[in-house]
Formats: C-alpha cells, structure tokens, sequence
C-alpha cells in the first residue's frame, strides 16, 4: 500500500446504464441505471437490482458517458422523411385475393 | 435513457430563447395533453423539471428511509419464511429507491446531491415513516395499511406524462403488489391468533389507520401543488379523491379480520356509496411534517451513519477502479 | 433421508446421531451468518451494496430452511425448521464460531464474507457427490448461490486491499482479527471422519488444501498477508460459542420465547 494520505473527497461512483436479456433469443432491452466503482461491480450490482425476479439471463452495462443519443430537436429531420415512403410496407400492394403464397 | 450525461451531449443544454419559450411552452403543452410521454433530452419548462425533481426524489428518499422501521424486525422476525420474505420485501424497497433516484438523474442532478438534500434534513419524505414499529403487528399494519396506501397513489403515476418515473412506476407496482398481501397475511394470521396476539394486531390498526390516511397529504382545498401537476399529467387523481378510494377498499378488509378502525364515526354512506370518516387532525401531520414525530431524529441519523460508515468503502472502490484503469493503460 | 442413510442408520444409531449434528452443523452455520447479513440491510456503504448484502442474506436463510428441515426429520421428534432455529440455545447450535462473529465495519463483514464463502464453496462442491442423496441436493442448489457470494466477497476484498491507505489497513485489521477462527474451518472430530466413512461428507484435509490455496491467491490479489495459523479455544461445531452467539439469538429468539406456542 503506498499511497500517501487520504484521496480528496470521493466524487460519486460513476452511472451505468443496464440492459438486460430476459430470455434467450430476445434482445437486451434498457431497464434502468445504476452506480459502481467498476465493471465487475456494475454487473454484480445490476444481477443485486435488476435481475432478483428472473428478469434476465443476460446483462450488458455501459458507462452512461459512453452512450451518444439523437438530439429531439433533430427529431424531424432524422425521421420524418421516412414518413411517405410507405412502399417499403407490403400492406401498399394490391394483389387479388385469389393470388395466394404472397 | 437514464442518464443527465446525455442531456448536454456536446453542447448546452436547450434554453428556449425569450422568444422560443412560448411556442415550445404551447408544444410542450399539447403533447402532454394528447398523452405523449416526455423524455429526458426534450425541451421541458424548467418548473415542469424542479418539480418532478422535487417529487421523485421525495419518492426516492421515502423509499430509503422506509426500509428502516420494517429492517428494525429483520433479525426478530419471528419465523423463518418471515424473515425471508421481510428482507426481500425491505430489499425491494432498496431497489424502489434506486429505480427512483435513476429517474431523477435523467433530469439533469446527481443522486449524491439528492442524498445530501436528504441528510442535511432539506428534502422532505414520506411523514409516516417517522412512527415507530414497536410490535411485530406493525410490520404487518405496514404493509397493510402504508403499502396499501402507497399503492393507491403510485397506480396513477404509471401513466404521468414523464417517461423515465412512469416506468419507474410500472417496475414498482409490479413488484409492490406483493407488499400489501404479506402484510394482510401478517395481521390475519394474528387476528387468528392468540389473544395477546390479537391485541398486538388492534394495537398496530390503532397506530397507523390515521397516519396511513394521512399520507395521501393535505385536503385538495388546501394542496398548492395539485393544479398544476394535473395538467402536467404528474397526478391524475386529487389528494383526497386517493384517500377515500383507500378508505373504501381497506374498512371491509379491517372488518374481514374482526378488527376495528379507530375512527367511532366512520359510517357507510348509502348515497355516496362511501365510507364517511371522521375529521382529520391535521395538527398532527403537520407537527410530524415539521420535524416533531417519533422517529424524525433517529430516522435521519440512521441514514446519516451509514453514509458516513461508508465513506470510506466508497473511496476505496473509486481508488481502486482508479489503479485499475492506469494499470489496463499501462499494460497496454 | 436417502437410502443409503436409511440403510446404514436404523442398525447404527451413532452415524445416525453423527449425520444429524452434521447437517445442524452445515444449517446453522447459514442461519447464524444469514442474521448476522441481516443486520446490515438499510445500513450499507451505498444502496447497490444494501441490496447486495440482502441478496446473500436471503440465500443463506433459504439454506439454512432446507438444511433444519432435513435435520428434524433426521432427528424424527417432529421439531421443523423453525423449532430448531427458534427454541434451541446456545449449547445446542452447532455453527461455525467465525458466523457469529459481530459484523464490525464493511471491510470486516466482507472478510468473514470471504472467508465463509471460500470454505462453502469447497464443502457444497464435494457434498454434491455425497452418498446422501437429500444432502447432495441441497448442496448443488447451494453451491451456485455461493459461487455468487464468493464473487461478490472477493471481488471487494481485492477492492478495500488494494483501495486506499486506510482500507487497505482496515481490511488487513479484518483478516489479523478473524484469522483465528479459520483454525475451526477444517478441524475433523468424530463427527467428520463418520460422514467420511460412509462417503456422506468429503475428507476435510482435501478441502483445505483447495480453500488455503484459494486464499492464498485472493490475499495476494487484495495485497493482504496472511497472518499465521493460531491454535484456537471455540468450537462452535461442538456448541461451544463465543459470547456473540447468545445475543444474536436472544434477538432472534424473542418473540417466540416471549409467546410460547403462538403461530406467526
């Protein structure tokens, strides 16, 4: 042990987001955050919190600093182009009823 | 996403310009009122934000405080499976906690500034868990009557119109709901019981129906918050519209056990198809409010020295993360 | 009780009152230490922890009612889980006199954490093989509950050894102080060499081996010394306790030493 003194007041563990598989074959879905020293405690603390139902059997957490987010401000440029082109739907086809198997 | 980091996200944070403020005010408006959940990076009134702040945080302290009058009876539980379930149950409440103090760090404070509000006796929470648990019956009147309570007031908050307190909210009364039964299976079982155990169980009713009526807060006549947090879709119901919601639903379980509500002029009102109570003495509300309950004092140092027994444990761990990091770069 | 037992026990009533001690023995040792975990619920360093510790504290009493539920019925005087737990004294606990010890500050609870996690963990492995079929159940399901604990435990003895000056001090303080009930962990009486002649329990001197070896590798990963092996005066597994223990289950005891007969 070298070091000398005691460190300056602790700044607070940093944020965790967590995300959890609920069953194989689903997605890691975002369930909430949480604070740990470091990775291994961050997984521990998110089995401690978020998993004490069989919510998951599967858990990813990332430094919350880490994630970078769309900007709602942009919201209308990023998605409403996507709004008119409803050929991408197969709903905008018309084919006869007695068309089958497509 | 939980997070006030991504509130900034490279720039300052959105300040409506004078200009601006009325027409985001008017859309902020309109998407609450056509029910669309407002999320952590949009453009909120900062009253909107300081008062979802206030809340959720009081949530959060009430939760934390709350583990410690049912964490008193852990280790004198009086059988085995109840004391399984009382931890896990006070366990929850840890978790409510945190759900709770992650909603709020989406809207831009740190939890170890909330926690600070809360030790130095700034931040206000729930007033009932200022009484004592004297008896092993209070435990059951607990989550009986004070989950039972909570419940009636948290339903409604799964749908207010802030996304990240809402799922909160969802993730809470789901796991609540088991609260409220083992608190009931608690007093039925004494109510079967012996005789002194019967007693213990009146006792504990006689203890916490006012408090637990109580906690739904002021008459709407006299709640300043109410108007305003009910068309921000933060409350959907009035403080006393909850009250006499629980009342209804709890006097025929209080009957259900052979027990009796200490209130002589509680009557069924076959107009209204309500229980009527008697008048509230909100003196002493107010006076548990202030500071003067049972257990204010003992509850805040209880929080206090934990978080000062801890202080070192927390500093080592960022100590450690600290050389773990240099070491990884170093190594590499 | 398996049918190995079943056979061996009726002809021979001392592997059957051997086989009861034992189980007491592996019993109340995660009752007593699951008490001792439930006190630290609403006090932890951080939130995150309180739920933490509350999760250990569940799985040693989850063992502890699967291990006194086996031994009534082993003991066949209609006393359940709660009986035993309840309406025994001091004398008659047979814990590991290490689960009693007073949870001090974090760094110390984390150390008799480790300790017991590092000792289950050999013991539950090797159960698992046991020639008593109920007891290797219990084992397996426990053993996974464990390897959580030991990592959890581990994981902050490492953090408070190698954190800053003063946990480094106190945690080496924690494994100075407690060293001298490890002493207990793996002392063989009659009672052992009896379930490891019938293949119920493992040779305690093989466990040893592994958990000495474990610590040693923990200890030097936490930057900690191991202090030196001292001779010891409890043994808890023969019902002779430190003063702790009668505190803990006066505590625990109280209500149902106070209304005798009363259902809860």
């Amino acid at each position: 042990m070298t070091d000398a003194g005691k460190p300056p007041a602790s700044p607070e563990w940093p944020l965790f987001e967590v995300f959890i598989r609920s069953r194989a074959g689903l997605e890691h879905k975002h369930v909430g955050s949480l604070h740990a020293a470091d990775a291994r405690m961050a997984i521990e603390h998110a089995r401690d919190v978020y998993t004490r139902r069989q919510e998951g059997v599967s858990i990813w957490v990332v430094r919350s600093v880490q994630i970078i987010a769309s900007d709602p401000e942009e919201a209308d440029a990023l998605f409403e182009p996507a709004r008119d082109k409803v050929y991408r739907h197969p709903s905008f086809y018309v084919i006869p009823d007695e068309v089958k198997n497509l | 996403m939980y997070t006030q980091a991504l509130d900034t996200h490279g720039k300052e944070p959105v300040v409506a310009a004078a200009g601006e403020s009325a027409a985001h005010a008017a859309r902020f408006q309109s998407r609450v009122d056509a029910d669309e959940k407002i999320e952590p990076k949009d453009w909120m009134p900062d009253a909107y934000r300081q008062t979802l702040i206030r809340q959720i945080s009081q949530h959060a302290h009430s939760e934390i405080v709350g583990m410690l009058p049912e964490g008193n009876w852990i280790t004198r539980a009086p059988s085995l499976r109840r004391k399984a379930v009382l931890i896990a149950k006070v366990q929850d409440e840890g978790g409510h906690g945190m759900y709770l103090y992650s909603a709020a760090e989406t809207l831009g404070v740190t939890r170890d500034h909330l926690f600070e509000q809360l030790l130095s006796g700034a931040a206000k929470y729930s007033s009932i868990f200022n009484y004592p648990t004297l008896t092993w019956a209070d435990v059951g009147a607990i989550g009986w009557l004070v989950d039972g309570a909570a419940i009636m007031n948290q339903i409604p908050i799964c749908r207010c119109s802030y996304g990240p307190y809402a799922r909160a909210m969802v993730r809470i009364c789901k796991e609540e709901s088991f609260h409220q039964r083992q608190g009931f299976e608690i007093m039925l079982t004494l109510a079967q019981g012996t005789a002194a155990q019967r007693l213990m169980a009146q006792e504990a009713l006689n203890h916490w129906w006012w408090p637990s009526v109580m906690m739904f807060g002021p008459s709407d006549a006299d709640s300043k918050h109410t108007a305003q947090s009910m068309r921000w879709k933060i409350k959907r119901f009035s403080n006393d519209e909850l009250r006499q919601k629980f009342i209804d639903v709890t006097v025929p379980q209080a009957h259900f056990l052979g027990l009796t509500i200490p209130d002589a002029q509680l009557r069924w009102d076959e107009a209204t198809q309500h229980y009527i109570g008697g008048p509230i003495d909100w003196s002493e509300f107010n006076a548990v409010l202030k500071g003067n309950g049972p257990c204010n004092r003992e509850r805040l140092q209880a929080r206090r020295t934990a978080w000062e027994a801890g202080r070192w444990v927390r500093e080592a761990a960022s100590a450690h993360a600290e050389k773990l990091a240099a070491r990884t770069t170093q190594a590499a | 009780m398996s049918r190995a037992v079943a056979a061996a026990a009726r002809p021979d009533r001392a592997l059957h009152e051997a086989l009861l001690r034992y189980v007491l023995r592996l019993g109340d040792t995660s009752l007593v230490l699951g008490q001792r975990l439930g006190e630290w619920v609403g006090h932890a360093p951080t939130l995150e922890e309180d739920l933490g510790l509350a999760n250990l504290a569940l799985d040693l009493i989850g063992q502890a009612r699967l291990l006194l539920t086996y031994a009534g019925e082993i003991e066949g005087r209609e006393r359940d889980e709660d009986a035993l737990a309840y309406l025994r004294d001091a004398p008659e606990f047979f814990n590991l006199a290490l689960a009693e010890q007073p949870n001090g500050d974090f760094g110390c609870t984390i150390v008799r954490q480790w300790l017991m996690d590092s000792w289950q963990l050999e013991i539950y492995t090797s159960l698992q093989e046991s020639t008593d079929s109920r007891l290797a159940a219990i084992a397996a399901k426990a053993l996974k509950e464990t390897r959580y604990h030991y990592r959890f435990s581990s994981g902050w003895l490492v953090r408070l050894g190698d954190g800053t000056a003063e946990s480094h001090e106190r945690v080496q303080r924690a494994v100075d102080e407690l060293w001298r009930f490890t002493g207990e962990l793996f002392a063989a009486d009659e009672v052992d060499e009896r379930m490891v002649a019938v293949g119920i329990a493992p040779p305690l001197s093989t466990a040893e081996a592994h958990w000495s070896a474990r610590v040693d590798e923990d200890l030097r990963a936490a930057s900690l010394k191991r202090p030196a092996a001292q001779p010891y005066p409890w043994h808890g597994k023969r019902g002779v306790h430190t003063e702790h223990l009668g505190y803990v289950l006066a505590e625990m005891q109280h209500l149902q030493r106070t209304y005798p007969g009363a259902r809860w």
